[in-house]
Order: C-alpha cells, then structure tokens, then sequence
C-alpha cells in the first residue's frame, strides 16, 4: 500500500550521479516532492519528468525540491536528463533494486519498476499527500501544486 | 490503484479568450493542449481534422498553447506566431500552416510568405514575435493547461475532462459521442444564450 499522507517519509540515501548521493534529510526544512516512476525514455514529448522541468518555476514559489525516483542506474539517468534538459536530481532506486520503491509502498513486483506515485512530503518530513496514479497515465502537476498550496 | 479515478477537470473554461472552431452552442467541446513543435501534435493535427469533418457541427473545437519550451527551441516562436495572426483575425489559418510545416519552424522566410498571401502585416507579426507580445497570454494558456493535468502535449479535454486515451480517430470520435450524450446534447458550455 501507498503510504498515505500523515505519515513520516522514510529515509533514504540514494546516488544521483556517479559520485554524488542524495538524503532525505538534505532538504528538511523544505517541501519536498518525490516523484516516482516506471522508466527513463519513455516515448512521450514530454514526459511527466520533463513536464516537471517546464513548470519548476511554480515549484519554486514554494521553495520545493523536486526529485525524480526510478530504477534506473546513474548513468541512464545522467543521459536521460541531459537529453530532457532536467533541472532537478534523478535518484536511482538501484542497489537494492526498488528498495526505496518498496518502502513507500510504490513497487510493482510484476514489472520490477517503481509505479507512478506522487508525494509531497512538508518541512518537517512528514508526507502531506500522496497518489498513485492509474497504469499508463502519467499524473501531471496539478495535484503536487495544490498540496505545496495546502502546505501553507 | 485508486478506486473511482476520475480524470483532472479542465480549471479555466472554455470561453471567448479562446480560438476556437465551430459553434459555441455545438454538443461537445474538444479542447487541445499542443506544441507547434512536438511530433505528436504534429501526428495529431490531422487526427483532429478527421475528427472535426466527422462529427461536423456537433463539434466544437478549442487549441491552447502549451509550448515545452526546454524540449523544442522554436516552440515558443511558433505560438507567438500564431497569437500573432489572431491579432489580426487569423489564427486558424496559421495554425494550420505551422504544423503543416512543422520542419521549417522558425525559418522566418517562409512563414513570412504565408502571412503575406494570408494578407497579415507580416513587419507587425516580426516586429511582436522578436518582443513576445503575447508572452502573457501564451503562459495564461500553459498554467491553465499545468492546473488542469496537462501532462505532456497532445493534451486533449473532451466534455471538460482530461482524455487519457490515444490520439486516435476512432477512439476520440466515441469519447466525443458519449460526451454528447451523457450532456444529453449539450457538452460544454453555453456561452450564448
């Protein structure tokens, strides 16, 4: 099950680059928004991660990190966004494959990938909205803007 | 997955801020999110036509910009162009010229020559594309698009609400019938008496 909002976020500590990681507790003090999903390249203009990189500025009225989770390795991930022109980290959810995935309740075990699944997690860790999105659609930003609004 | 999903609902309604062709009284209202530089709305573009020609004048069709401007260099160009045009009562006719020639997006020649055989002051369109005249509105268009669950281009809303399904002749002609009906005739709005 999707953790739901009320609780705290797991921690984790994840690479996004080949020598660069990633904690949790980095942005405390922060709205943080962990997007998860399937796979980097999907065949969309636009995906949902570079939709996020096209509206970041409305992310950043709200002093919101942004972070893009999938099983993909560091090094698909550093073409993927170079390619998309990211402007925001990709966390690989790598070694051990999914775990994060798993600890936030968003895993597919059929496919081996993270689900499209969407936390806003508030300045003291805490989860204030979460959602899993229906197979194959890809949720936009509409509900992340309105938690961060509801965040205060 | 959640139970009940509904798709996101477009936030700003359909009204006369917006292109659009055919009737405002007509059954049902097909919104477009696009970018004159994606591939997929260039693939779209005649998927829409078809589907306009099918259903005639049960249809009324609506196309707001929503360029991915990290994506597509010229995208930005392109919608200012075509706002452009609006400006002087011409927007269809531009639209319809750039993604019929979507390849040659921001070769300012040869749409320079489009817009004089559509008799547009092309020095005035050159002069508001290099100043972003319609910068606010072309954002007004995206953060609508950004708040109702665009999430990538084509978008399409159909009836008010997201389609999630593929851009397909077939596939939207059904979404726009059953739109029709569930309104018992009159999807959309009204915005004449």
């Amino acid at each position: 099950m999707i953790l739901k909002a009320g609780v705290k976020a797991p921690h984790f500590t994840l690479k996004t680059t080949p020598d660069q990681s990633v904690s949790l507790q980095d942005f405390m003090g922060r709205p943080v928004v962990l997007a998860f999903y399937p796979a980097d390249w999907s065949p969309v203009c636009s995906d949902q991660m570079g939709l996020y990189a096209q509206v970041m500025n409305e992310f950043k009225k709200f002093d919101a990190e942004v972070l893009g989770v999938s099983v993909d390795g560091i090094w698909s991930h550093l073409a993927f966004s170079k390619d998309r022109k990211l402007n925001f980290p990709l966390l690989a959810d790598f070694e051990p494959k999914g775990a994060v995935s798993k600890a936030y309740g968003v895993y597919e075990e059929s496919t081996g990938e993270s689900a499209r699944a969407l936390f806003v997690i508030d300045r003291k860790g805490v989860i204030r909205w979460s959602f899993l999105s229906p197979d194959g659609v890809n949720p936009g930003a509409d509900g992340i803007l309105s938690a961060l609004e509801k965040l205060g | 997955m959640p139970d009940a999903y509904t798709p996101p609902k477009l936030t700003l309604p359909v009204g006369d801020r917006d292109h659009s062709e055919g009737s405002a009284d007509a059954a049902v209202t097909l919104v477009e999110y696009g970018d004159y530089q994606c591939p997929y709305c260039g693939a779209a573009y005649p998927v829409v036509k078809q589907v306009q020609k099918e259903m005639g004048s049960l249809l009324r069709f609506v196309f707001r910009n929503f360029p991915i401007t990290n994506a597509h260099p010229n995208a930005e160009w392109a919608a200012e162009t075509a706002e452009a045009a609006a400006a002087q009562g011409k927007f269809w006719p531009m639209h319809d010229f750039l993604f019929e020639h979507q390849r040659l997006l921001g070769e300012d020649a040869v749409f320079a020559e489009q817009e004089a055989k559509l008799k547009l002051d092309v020095r005035r369109i050159g002069r508001e594309v290099a100043d972003r005249a319609y910068n606010a509105r072309i954002e007004e268009d995206v953060m609508s698009g950004v708040r109702s669950g665009v999430n990538g281009t084509p978008t399409f809303f159909i009836g008010g609400f997201r389609y999630d399904g593929p851009a397909e002749l077939r596939s939207i002609v059904a979404a726009l019938r059953d739109a029709a009906k569930s309104t018992g005739g009159r999807g959309g709005r009204r915005s004449r008496g």
